[in-house]
């Protein structure tokens, strides 16, 4: 089962997130990740999609998710042609004991500390998902207080773009 | 000139070629109803016992004219009663326009009186859905939402209308009735690898569905089956696309087709499917379904290609277009073999033993061929008596057999029938039976209001019969909860309601009751008196194929 990731481009009207994210549940396809916000145009919203599946799985979520109404394109991004960010905000426990250690690799992850208290500290970490994961990991020793994650925004490398015909 | 959102409704639904609606009344709808009584002459209102029968009419006016249909509800549970009968049309692809009402936009999200978030309880049944919050919007929203119903393949659209835009208003100006989007176009390219498919094939196979129908292609099917000497089937929703006299027809394939059809199928080494899209009630298991042949889909919904079944070729396209180019690019062929093998399948269907009853569902069904026309229009309810009438009765005209398929809805067909009749002017008949009759009965009384020449035939076996044969194949006879045991006299009840009612328990009667009733101007109620211990054959079991088929039922 790879990971697929589409981009959607939809008319920003109320309704459309449930939409996209309902033809997922119903047809029993499990979201990884979902982000979505405003393009250039305030007409339009994109979606950036993350699931897993075989080749069958990602062909049907494309035909469905085109045939509604309030989708304008459909793109599947490829690995090799797409640059792609997620941004991690990370709570980590902070003691004398660990502090440098967490400093230190925040430093090689280029992560920013963006919020310092005597118990916590709050890291900020901005990459590929696979970078973002390896910071996790190499948090969890340190304990975790709390995290949260945007899910991936990708775009594809060169000029072409995602526009409605 | 400014006027209401009731109003600008009106006008729109006389734009786009509306002049009957089914509904019921209800208080955020009632300045729409209030513009209906305005426009009597214009817009026959079409008032149901129950929402859901008024859905499932609509339903039954779009299927039997190939225009969308149109119901209105109220809010609420006016909305949530339509429900049933949108997922009904979705999953038939079906054209329909739901117009319902809620209330005023102040008070939407405080959980008000009668209000239901009926955009977000249909949207995974719907083609698509609006609410509209402004007026202006309004006349618009209601073009689009007959666009969407109709192009490509059609699909039920809901518009949610708050009370204070119906009461708003805005300028309108009339606009021509929309027209249905441009179809996709099968390519050449495409097709040309589908004909040499087609000339290389030994044992060809079309698999016709609803697409057909709805595509208005039977010519063209016909046209290419008779060039290569190929059979058709088709699935439950593709029955009376293609004449049951046709030489080339097989019949139904599938869970209950004719063994003929469903065993051609199997052995074929081409399939081309022609909108229909590999139902599990069509293909039983798919990793065994029809081992040998290659798969050539065409559908209109590119969607459709792979979902169900892997596919050798999809095509996306008109049904109509693409099948009448390929059948000019293929040569004319026979298949002597083939046409042999199918004829001694169809001897083996010939021979498969019948009830010794008198009085059998395929006895009551063949009567009722003798006596009804070509243009009859034959509405059935889900379960047995839907599959025997499925198989037994020879539909020999477009869009004269009109069921529930895909979501299989008991209680579909009486408020079907009654849509139908009106959409048509043709006398109609249900075919139901007892416990599906029970879900939507009540619109027995539309029926005798609007004096409704129909004939409901009741297969009264006392029992849910089709749960019942699988609990006696499967499950050890425990008939748990499938002996209905009820005491309702269907004759008295019918009587009840200002209907006819007459009860057969053999033929004889039956042919006598029926050609009665054929002659009426109301509707008709035979009770048909039928063996709990009927069963629906051929059958495949649970995760079967044909090699799996049963063929009879051993008495132990």
């Amino acid at each position: 089962m790879e990971r697929h990731v589409i981009a959607v481009l939809v008319a920003n009207v109320s309704g459309v997130l449930s939409r996209v994210s309902g033809m997922f549940t119903r047809r029993g396809f499990n979201i990884d990740s979902l982000t979505v916000g405003e393009t250039e145009s305030s007409d339009f919203s994109r979606i950036t999609v993350s699931f897993h599946g075989d080749s069958a799985v990602q062909e049907q979520v494309v035909k469905q998710l085109a045939k509604l109404h309030d989708v304008k394109e459909v793109e599947v991004l490829r690995p090799e042609e797409t640059v792609s960010r997620e941004l991690l905000l990370v709570k980590v426990k902070n003691d004398s004991e660990t502090r440098q250690d967490i400093l230190a690799a925040a430093n090689v992850y280029r992560a920013k500390i963006i919020d310092y208290s005597l118990e916590a500290l709050c890291c900020e970490i901005t990459g590929e998902t696979s970078k973002v994961e390896a910071f996790i990991e190499l948090m969890k020793p340190f304990g975790i207080l709390e995290m949260c994650r945007t899910g991936l925004v990708a775009l594809e490398r060169g000029c072409n773009c995602l526009k409605t015909k | 000139m400014k006027i209401s959102g009731a109003r600008i409704i009106m006008e729109t639904l006389i734009e786009q070629g509306v002049d009957v609606v089914f509904g019921y009344p209800g208080g955020q709808v009632i300045n729409i109803f209030d513009e209906l009584y305005r426009y009597q002459d214009r817009i026959h209102h079409v008032l149901t016992a129950h929402e859901q029968g008024a859905s499932h009419a609509a339903d039954g006016y779009a299927r039997a004219t190939g225009k969308v249909g149109v119901v209105i509800a109220t809010s609420g549970p006016g909305a949530t009663n339509l429900v049933t009968g949108i997922a009904t049309a979705h999953l038939d692809s079906v054209p329909l326009v739901a117009i319902t009402g809620n209330v005023p936009c102040s008070l939407i999200g405080r959980d008000s009186f009668q209000e239901v978030d009926i955009m977000g309880v249909t949207m995974p049944i719907t083609k698509h859905n609006f609410i509209v919050k402004d007026v202006t919007k309004l006349a618009d929203t209601l073009r689009l939402a007959f666009r969407i119903a109709k192009s490509g393949r059609p699909g039920p659209v809901l518009i949610d209308i708050p009370k204070d835009v119906q009461v708003n208003t805005c300028e309108y100006s009339p606009e021509p009735a929309v027209q249905a989007d441009e179809k996709p176009v099968a390519s050449d390219e495409k097709l040309l690898a589908v004909a040499k498919l087609l000339g290389e094939a030994k044992r060809p196979y079309i698999y016709c569905g609803g697409g057909v129908l709805t595509a208005s292609a039977t010519q063209e099917v016909l046209k290419l089956a008779q060039k290569l000497d190929a059979p058709i089937g088709c699935s439950m929703m593709g029955i009376s696309a293609i004449p049951t006299s046709h030489p080339l027809f097989l019949g139904m394939q599938g869970m209950h087709g004719h063994y003929a059809s469903s065993m051609a199928e199997h052995e074929a080494d081409l399939i081309l499917a022609v909108g229909a899209r590999f139902s599990d009630r069509a293909t039983g298991n798919t990793k065994k379904f029809a081992p040998n042949a290659k798969i050539v889909h065409i559908d209109i919904d590119g969607a459709e290609l792979q979902k169900n079944v892997p596919v050798y070729l999809g095509i996306e396209g008109d049904i109509k277009d693409a099948v009448d180019r390929l059948a000019e690019m293929v040569s004319e062929q026979t298949l002597p073999e083939w046409q042999e093998r199918i004829r001694e399948l169809r001897e083996i269907e010939k021979t498969a033993p019948q009830s010794g009853k008198t009085l059998t569902p395929y006895r009551i069904i063949d009567i009722m061929s003798e006596i009804t026309d070509e243009d009859t229009i034959v509405t059935t309810d889900v379960g047995q008596h839907q599959m025997w009438t499925a198989q037994r009765y020879p539909f020999e005209k477009p869009r004269t057999f009109l069921s529930s398929g895909g979501l299989g809805t008991m209680g579909f067909g009486m408020g079907a029938a009654i849509g139908a009749q009106m959409a048509t002017g043709r006398r109609v008949v249900l075919v139901t039976g007892d416990g599906s009759f029970g879900m939507n009965l009540n619109e027995l009384a539309t029926a005798v209001t609007n004096r409704i020449p129909m004939v409901i035939v009741i297969m009264n076996n006392g029992v849910l019969g089709m749960v019942r044969q699988w609990q006696t194949l499967f499950f050890q006879k425990h008939y748990s909860n499938t002996t209905l045991a009820r005491q309702t006299d269907f004759v008295k009840l019918a009587e009840a309601f200002g209907a006819v009612g007459m009860r057969a328990a053999d033929p004889k009667a039956f042919e006598e009751a029926f050609r009665m009733a054929f002659t009426m101007d109301g509707p008709v109620v035979i009770d048909c008196l039928i063996d709990e211990d009927e069963f629906v054959l051929p059958m495949l079991p649970p995760g079967g194929s044909m090699d799996d088929v049963i063929t009879e039922i051993k008495e132990e």
